[in-house]
């Protein structure tokens, strides 16, 4: 039944439709996705009304995919083949795995991330993550009742290039349309405070299944600025559960557990976590394959001892945070608490005693990050609401940096700087003649290579021979704000330009990616070609709706022929709309984008222009008499 | 306005070292309003790119103009003097005497573990510094002597310098 649309009073009803766009937390527990709907943001339920999905995969030997609740309940029955918090694998080599020895899989080492061979082949934790995301991208689908046009996602602020190149990659191959990665404390922040109208300065304590995070934030008049961030992208509540476990191993010590009885004991460990939330004590039984029967009971007190250095190995990044934000404890306004993890009742008590007062919990901890990623992902849609008038300045994590002599790392970028940020580094030849240079970017703090995380290696060739030390090599570094790198190196002192962009992308090319896409859509019985057209043509729409808007609000900044270029460059693209060749499509995609650059120009000038708006040409030049520095 | 202007201009605000309270911030603010990639999500390729690029330039202006060394050794460099940083590191006699002083104290205050003490030290170390930047404000905006400002500036930077190693010494008490 369709309704008729009331405009609020002093408003013209909706003049532009409203578009399908999603917030989506990615756990490693947990997924959520959520929207806004009616100006409110909410979590969006599957069939039995339940918001969350678990991060549970299982590849059925007849090619069937399974994702959430079943599979988490009977994970122990094919442990190999169910994948439970992926997440951990994300951009990771099998070296840098926690407790990879408890771990049932059959790993695969490949370059940049580990592989998981299953009855359905060699998975990449992109592919694993991938198919939770379609599960929610058809369930928000379903309940919006239509093609989405894109998705924030959310990351731990924590995560590195490849961590988060990864989550990229994984939402690429699902198809969705990636609005912005999102830092899953900042997500938080933002769904807190424009719940609250809070102002000050907030720390955001965000313990999930696997993360951990503690970002400290300023909330001033509709600007949410990340201040500093830290944490650790190897701690969540996935090793309390591990200490239960070797707690009860310790306790019992019984032969050596099958995958099946390995997993049936976890699932024991998380439940007995969990029952002692609210209880002084949990009950542990199991019978083993063996026939051995395991039964114990763990209080609160001994659950408190065998966790404590887990709790205390949050609280280092926190205080590091402070110190690059410049903070004490005392300046802090209020703590909220995110993720599951929050709910032990010894991390709490630990947060508690640290900032001296009682974290926030009244948001749900397992849904907040979802719903401040909707909210954000509904105004970069462009759908105007009420409170659209906000700001968010995130930063950078960990520092960026180069390889120098000595195999020692020079920082080019350091880390909370603002993002995006864009900078310049120059270096020079180190023998005569030297016609190439080997460039090794790197992330981290220590201040020898192999300390940090390697991210890409390049050369850059086709330098002039010169005397050492005579060129001069201009490398910048450019990150989005995804967080996300690229790197361009360029010989500057001869009209002759050697010149390099990379990405780094960990062992996923994108034709290992558009391989992948191919592969799942023959799962699918889809038409991979039919499948391109559509999304051919869902993007040439949305350029041209973003064109017709330009023009709408700034045609004063064109002469009548630049118009009529832009027009008819529009024209011929949705001419090409009514054929089904999309390469015809693409070319005619850009064919407009060309037309319309120096139209952007103008636009951003206008943009700039405006800001600086309201400032008399005296203010600007005349010094004021009196002033401080800041 | 272009992208290559000096981060004064590209903030609006006037190429001096004193600035008005919270006028930096919310020049700052305003700008990113307007260049943000948040605000350009969905708009074509070309202006995603130009919006990346101004909002970079907006940070690296606004993370250069925050601070009092880094503002001061900008309008120096602006005003074509060198600063000569990292080779210009002779200072006279009685200024590293004076260094000297400081560190053994702080040093002194550290293995002693008296925290009041290098407390005490950070404070005066702070009201020094404060002092030494109303100095450079007169040669910067009202002297234009920007040699006499760049001097200053290298002097600042060793006690900065100093400064932190104070604060890291109090940070590693509270361990």
């Amino acid at each position: 039944m369709a309704l008729f649309q009331i405009a609020e009073p002093g408003e013209s009803a909706a003049p532009h439709e409203h578009k399908r766009a999603i917030g989506i937390d990615l756990g490693t527990t947990n997924s959520l996705v959520a929207t806004v709907r009616s100006g409110m943001a909410v979590c969006l339920n599957d069939e039995h009304g339940r918001s969350l999905l678990p991060s549970a995969v299982r590849y059925h030997p007849d090619g069937r995919i399974e994702v959430g609740y079943d599979v988490r309940k009977r994970q122990a029955e094919d442990p190999k083949n169910t994948i439970i918090s992926v997440k951990r694998f994300m951009g990771r080599g099998k070296a840098d795995i926690a407790h990879v020895e408890t771990l049932p899989y059959d790993f695969v080492e490949a370059p940049g991330m580990v592989r998981l061979k299953t009855v359905a082949g060699v998975k990449s934790p992109v592919e694993v993550s991938a198919e939770i995301l379609k599960t929610l991208q058809h369930r928000a689908e379903a309940a919006l009742g239509g093609e989405l046009v894109g998705a924030v996602i959310t990351v731990p602020a924590y995560f590195d290039d490849a961590q988060r190149q990864a989550t990229k990659d994984a939402a690429r191959l699902a198809g969705l349309n990636v609005l912005r990665l999102l830092n899953e404390p900042t997500a938080a922040a933002i769904a807190y405070g424009l719940d609250n109208g809070a102002e000050g300065v907030y720390a955001v304590y965000d313990l999930g299944g696997g993360t951990f995070d503690i970002s400290i934030l300023r909330l001033t008049k509709g600007v949410f600025e990340v201040l500093a961030t830290g944490g650790d992208t190897a701690l969540g509540g996935d090793d309390f559960d591990h200490r239960i476990y070797c707690w009860v191993i310790e306790q019992v010590r019984p032969q050596p557990l099958s995958a099946e009885d390995s997993r049936h004991l976890m699932m024991r460990c998380r439940e007995a976590k969990e029952f002692l939330t609210h209880n002084p004590e949990a009950p542990i039984s199991l019978r083993l394959a063996t026939g051995e029967m395991i039964d114990l009971t763990l209080d609160a007190a001994t659950f408190t001892e065998i966790s404590r250095n887990l709790v205390s190995k949050t609280l280092q990044p926190i205080k590091k945070a402070l110190r690059d934000a410049g903070l004490r404890v005392d300046e802090i306004q209020g703590v909220v608490m995110v993720g599951g993890a929050t709910r032990i009742p010894q991390v709490q008590k630990a947060v508690a005693d640290f900032f001296r007062q009682e974290p926030l919990t009244n948001l749900d901890p397992d849904k907040v990050v979802a719903l401040g990623a909707a909210t954000q992902a509904n105004l970069l849609a462009g759908n105007k609401t009420g409170n659209d008038d906000w700001l968010l300045l995130d930063v950078i994590p960990l520092s960026l940096g180069l390889e120098i002599m000595g195999g020692l790392t020079e920082k080019v970028i350091t880390r909370n700087s603002t993002i995006p940020t864009a900078r310049a580094q120059e270096f020079t030849t180190f023998k005569d003649g030297q016609t190439a240079m080997a460039i090794h970017v790197v992330q981290g703090e220590r201040d020898l290579v192999d300390d940090c995380r390697s991210l890409a290696r390049f050369e850059l060739r086709g330098i002039p021979p010169m005397v050492a030390g005579a060129a001069r090599i201009r490398v910048t570094f450019q990150v989005d704000a995804d967080g996300l790198l690229s790197v361009t190196a360029r010989e500057q002192t001869t009209g002759i330009e050697a010149s390099i962009t990379v990405k780094p992308s960990y062992g996923l090319s994108d034709d290992e990616i558009a391989g992948m896409l191919q592969d799942s859509l023959a799962h699918a019985k889809d038409d991979a070609m039919l499948r391109a057209l559509r999304e051919a043509r869902v993007e040439a729409e949305r350029l041209l709706e973003a064109c017709a808007a330009a023009l709408a609000e700034d045609a004063h900044l064109l002469s009548a022929a630049e118009i009529e270029k832009i027009q008819a460059a529009a024209d011929k693209l949705r001419a090409t709309l009514a054929g089904d060749n999309r390469r015809q499509i693409h070319l005619a995609m850009d064919d407009l984008s060309y037309e319309t650059q120096e139209f952007a120009h103008r636009r951003m000038d206008q943009n700039v222009k405006r800001a600086l708006a309201g400032r008399s040409v005296d203010e600007l030049s005349n010094p004021q008499p009196a002033g401080e520095h800041a | 306005m272009d992208l290559n202007a000096d981060f004064f201009a590209l903030l609006g605000l006037p190429r001096r070292f004193r600035l008005a309270a919270g006028e930096l911030d919310s020049r700052y603010r305003e700008l990113q309003a307007r260049v943000h990639p948040d605000r350009f999500a969905s708009a074509p390729e070309a202006e995603r790119r130009l919006s990346m690029q101004w909002a970079s330039q907006a940070n690296e202006a606004y993370r250069t103009l925050k601070k009092p060394l880094a503002r001061a050794g900008y309008l120096i460099e602006l005003a074509g003097v060198d600063l000569r940083a990292e080779t210009n590191t002779a200072m006279p006699a009685d200024f590293l005497m004076q260094q000297m002083e400081w560190r053994e104290a702080v040093q002194e205050a550290r293995s002693a573990g008296d925290h009041h003490e290098l407390e005490h030290l950070h404070h005066r170390l702070q009201a020094d510094i404060a002092g030494r930047y109303e100095q450079i404000a007169v040669w910067l905006d009202e002297d234009a002597d920007y040699l006499a400002a760049a001097d200053g500036v290298r002097r600042q930077m060793f006690l900065e310098k100093l400064l932190l190693e104070i604060e890291d010494a109090l940070a590693a008490l509270e361990e």
